[in-house]
């Protein structure tokens, strides 16, 4: 029971991270219908940008307050990633719209090994570790000496993870870069025809995918404290498979994918085999795909000739 | 960025020479619109590369990560992006969007001809090489490019060709090829370490026991449509490579597998002693002799790859599997079905990838999970969509040009005297590798050979330009 509790607690956290890099997927792929291969990447250059942030803010500026610390890094983060995302999109993905089918995503295969060695020949090969940001920790339940706990950075994740959350939704519901967005996802030439500007809104949905993205390689960043250049790879396919398991180009469906996942794989490395862990995840994905291909919360695929 | 570009390419061409003097407004705008793309392009260069370049992380000796500054860095990368920027503008860039606007040409009567000697030419070429090699370095240094350049460079080549009959003819993306390439491996290791069972015994079994696990793994993912398929192929890569890695009693996980036997010259062993290959032909032994044979082998299996698919496109499968990746749904309603074809496909791609795999274990000696990673299937799709999908030609052009590039970046020492000593140009070969399958998509996105050679004709023969073709949901 205790043991279950706590899974379940590192559980969420872990979904949450995923969550928010899942709807940077099943954004791009509901509008212009790519696997943004390199998204996992976007997010590991996040927690690189995140991590140098605050070495500067720490070392350098010396400011000793956390709370302000975290605010600026997160702001840094999200501001410096969504430019790299919406260089790539310029350079990469826009010039290839309309092309053959596979174009896009072997055009985002080739970003992800680039932006993984980008990192590593500027950042080197190693991991980069920090000092713990946020520590303590509360105890919600004890029992035969085996405490449940709630980490503050826990606590951070979690509240962070459900303030975008509302936002992002009110953006997406509630106001006129929303609606085009959801208009283009529908139809993109009905909407150039009613005056979206397509591609400013393609734009603008590649930079809030990555500045989702950032925030969860800042948490990613303060929750393990330790990044490198290969982290990027793994995530990004777990997330990815959230966003399947969600439902593609569903946004809540990314949500409760993204917490799925992490559970399972939390659930999975506590009772069964940490090794296998990412077999767990993989192997949802492949299930997911064969049997449920429209996802949970998905429209169904239909064929047209 | 692109859109003034474009603008800049409508422009009527600016008269030339004595016919008449350019107009100076329009050439001053023109200067103005550079120098302003320009700036624009910096300031984005700039806060691109601030974080990742201009602050380096190192750890200490304390092992705590501390930054360093890299200002001059920062600053010579962004001029130097301004400066080309400003160079493309004035220069290239209206002549490429004339360029577009023109229709492609027709290709020539020279260059058909050209074509048409270009295989046998590099055929020769191949089978020559070793020879040439000792020629011009002598046997000392022959071996480095025998082994280095000729075996490695015709592995990918085989590779490429095996994923070509998936992605190029069958029009499956494949993402876990690399999985069967591992199979081959770990069959003919532990087979012929455990059973003491000869190469050439096990290089059919491997290709076998790929070409299997192809169809097992195939068989409930085909009907996925393509970009599923592709992270589903690349998931069952992984989960190969997580068993192999965990599965220590079998595999040696990490640790990898050693001392695997190589092959022999038809039982004679390639070794010093008295029935060794060198005494029992009366040669001098030299390391230089397996090398070679193994480079004849290599060469043999990537043109039996080749030549199967020559052959197999003119078979009824394969003419399914290319009406297959022009159009599923055309394909099921003529009966065709589906199902089996793409899986002989499957199999049939991964039975190559079993050979090359065996291979590669026999020349190494020695296996790890290591080499059967994520990047290595990326760098083979990478090779066969740079090629151009479909086109072996292309295929073996691209295997040549990446693999035999990165290997040359481990030779290019006088680097070093340029950028100091630290400067190691190895680290830089995968990041060349993701830049060039960008700028080539983005150039090219049918690859370096686009053009289709159909196996069915009415009356003459013509090329098919892929950019008529249309991919299918394969």
């Amino acid at each position: 029971m205790e043991v279950f509790l706590q899974q379940l607690i590192n559980g969420v956290t872990l979904g949450s991270i995923y969550g928010l890099i899942a709807i940077g997927y099943t954004m791009v792929f509901g509008i212009i219908g790519m696997v943004n291969f390199a998204h996992g990447d976007v997010f590991m250059v996040s927690a690189f940008v995140a991590l140098i942030a605050f070495l500067v803010l720490t070392a350098w500026a010396g400011i000793s307050s956390i709370p302000i610390a975290l605010l600026i890094v997160l702001a840094a983060a999200m501001f410096f990633t969504s430019l790299v995302n919406w260089v790539i999109e310029r350079v990469a993905y826009r010039p290839l719209r309309g092309s053959f089918r596979l174009a896009p995503l072997i055009s985002a295969i080739g970003m992800s090994i680039l932006l993984s060695n980008f990192v590593q020949v500027t950042q080197g090969p190693r991991n980069k570790s920090i000092p713990p940001m946020v520590q303590g920790e509360i105890v919600l339940y004890r029992h035969n000496d085996y405490p449940v706990t709630l980490s503050y950075k826990q606590l951070i994740i979690w509240f962070v993870t459900a303030a975008l959350l509302v936002s992002f939704w009110y953006l997406v519901a509630r106001t006129k870069l929303g609606r085009a967005q959801r208009a283009c996802e529908q139809d993109q030439k009905m909407a150039a025809l009613l005056g979206v500007d397509v591609d400013r809104t393609i734009s603008m949905t590649f930079v809030i995918a990555a500045a989702l993205a950032a925030v969860a390689g800042t948490m990613y960043l303060m929750y393990y404290g330790v990044v490198s250049f290969s982290d990027g790879f793994v995530p990004g396919v777990k997330a990815f498979t959230a966003a399947v398991l969600g439902g593609i180009g569903s946004l809540p469906g990314a949500v409760v994918g993204g917490l799925l996942i992490g559970l399972i794989e939390t659930f999975w490395s506590a009772y069964f085999s940490i090794d296998y862990k990412d077999v767990a995840a993989f192997s949802v994905l492949a299930i997911t795909l064969i049997f449920l291909p429209q996802g949970l919360f998905g429209r169904p695929d239909v064929e047209k000739v | 960025m692109s859109a003034s570009g474009d603008r800049a390419g409508e422009q009527p061409r600016a008269p030339r020479g004595p016919a008449g003097p350019i107009p100076a407004a329009r050439a001053i705008d023109r200067l103005a619109s550079s120098v302003r793309e320009a700036a624009i392009t910096a300031a984005l260069a700039f806060g691109l590369f601030l974080p990742l370049i201009g602050f380096e992380t190192v750890t200490n000796m304390r092992n705590e990560v501390t930054l360093k500054t890299r200002w001059p860095l920062l600053f010579a990368i962004t001029a130097a992006v301004a400066i080309g920027r400003l160079a493309y503008m004035l220069t290239l860039g209206p002549a490429l969007g004339r360029r577009r606007l023109r229709a492609a040409p027709a290709p020539s009567a020279w260059r058909a001809r050209a074509g048409g000697l270009f295989v046998p030419f590099a055929i020769a070429l191949v089978v020559l090489y070793p020879a040439l090699v000792i020629v011009l370095n002598g046997s000392s240094g022959a071996l480095k490019w025998i082994d280095n350049f000729g075996i490695q460079i015709l592995i990918y080549v085989m590779l490429g060709w095996g994923l070509n009959i998936v992605v190029g003819l069958a029009g499956l993306l494949d993402l876990g090829y690399v999985a069967f390439y591992a199979v081959g491996a770990y069959s003919y290791a532990l087979l012929a370490k455990t059973f003491g069972l000869a190469f050439w015994i096990l290089l059919p079994l491997a290709g076998i026991l790929a070409s299997f696990w192809g169809i097992l793994l195939g068989f409930p993912v085909l009907r996925l449509r393509g970009d599923y398929l592709a992270i589903v192929t690349l998931a069952f890569g992984e989960i190969i490579r997580i068993v192999l890695v965990n599965w220590v009693d079998l595999t040696n996980g990490y640790a990898g597998i050693g001392g695997i036997p190589r092959p022999t010259f038809f039982g004679i062993p390639f070794n010093a002693g008295d029935d060794g290959f060198a005494a029992v032909f009366g040669l001098e032994f030299s390391p230089l002799h397996r090398t070679i044979f193994l480079y004849y082998i290599i060469l043999a299996l990537a043109l039996l790859t080749a030549y199967v698919t020559v052959r197999l496109r003119r078979l009824p499968v394969g003419r399914a599997w290319e009406a297959l990746r022009e159009d599923e749904i055309a394909c099921r309603s003529l009966g065709i079905n589906t199902t089996n074809t793409k899986l002989t496909a499957f199999a049939m791609g991964a039975m190559f990838a079993g050979f090359a795999g065996s291979f590669f274990a026999a020349r190494q000696g020695f296996i790890s999970p290591e080499s059967f990673t994520f990047i290595e299937s990326a760098t083979i799709l990478s090779i066969v969509v740079l090629g151009g999908m479909g086109s072996q030609i292309g295929v073996a052009i691209a295997a040549v040009i990446m693999i035999g590039g990165t290997e040359i970046m481990r030779e290019l020492d006088f680097l070093k005297d340029i950028f100091g000593q630290t400067f190691d140009p190895t680290q830089y070969r995968m990041l060349f590798f993701g830049l060039a399958m960008v700028v080539i998509m983005v150039v090219r996105p049918r690859g370096l050979i686009s053009r289709r050679e159909p196996s069915v004709f009415l009356r003459e023969r013509k090329t098919i330009s892929a950019d008529l073709v249309k991919e299918g949901r394969g």
